[in-house]
């Protein structure tokens, strides 16, 4: 899994590439709040357009980020969810919580 | 009577989280010989990486086991799929299969069981504490126009 992370104004984008498993989670998820820690974003968008599978330990790590966001008093954001992932979220009533975008 | 299949793979690995792409790549790779959609092959390894996560998470907590893996094709465009595993197992199943339950902490959400429940048309999970867990999935596959 691959981590890239890009701040503009108070919008911190987290791209990810790859199979998003358990597996991956743990450095995914390393990564993804060091990411927020150092920006303290007032946005988070987390970009799925690189994920070629997962499971439902991306919803744990979406969880997790909506947790921190919400103390943070920002708002997160998912863009470009490929069909399986959005399965999965589907599945799990994301998608009712966190806004999906392109 | 048991039903013979007609295809099957068995495989067998030990439970590192390295393995879960492996066994849902295996047996998403032998279950296209019924010719399934992207999606259908979507749940299929969806699934799959759920029952092996939980087996290599809850199974083996402490230590390194055996998981198993036993693809099967039947009659009718069925696919069966049987992960396997001989450790801790499941003090209450009907527990466990709850949505949101889990004992994995904050790194799980779980929705394995329900995720695997709502992608394949049948789930049933026997389990014996200290035994192990053997959780068994079908899915008919669509037979499409223009199949031979």
């Amino acid at each position: 899994m691959e981590v890239q992370t890009k701040t503009i104004d108070c919008t911190l984008t987290v791209s990810f590439r790859g199979e998003l498993d358990h597996h991956a989670a743990r450095e995914t998820v390393t990564a993804l709040e060091r990411a927020v820690d150092a920006a303290l974003p007032m946005h988070l968008t987390l970009d799925f357009g690189g994920v070629t599978f997962m499971d439902s330990s991306g919803i744990a790590v979406v969880m997790r980020a909506f947790r921190r966001m919400s103390a943070l008093g920002g708002r997160l954001e998912l863009i470009n969810v490929p069909a399986q992932a959005k399965k999965v979220f589907d599945a799990a009533g994301i998608t009712a919580r966190v806004p999906m975008g392109t | 009577m048991k039903v013979k299949p007609n295809n099957y793979i068995a495989l067998e690995f030990l439970s590192r989280s390295v393995n879960e792409g492996f066994a849902r790549t295996a047996a998403a790779a032998f279950a296209t010989q019924l010719d399934p959609t992207l999606d259908e092959l979507g749940d299929i390894k969806t699934a799959v990486s759920e029952a092996v996560t939980n087996a290599i998470v809850h199974a083996y907590p402490d230590a390194l086991g055996k998981i198993s893996l036993r693809a099967s094709v039947f009659d009718g465009n069925v696919l069966e799929i049987v992960v396997r595993d001989w450790g801790c197992g499941i003090a209450d199943v009907d527990k466990a299969r709850e949505p949101l339950y889990t004992t994995g902490g904050e790194e799980r959400s779980g929705m394995g069981f329900t995720i695997m429940e709502s992608f394949m048309d049948a789930l049933i999970v026997r389990s014996k504490p200290g035994k192990g867990t053997v959780v068994t999935m079908k899915r008919r596959i669509a037979q499409r126009s223009g199949r031979k």
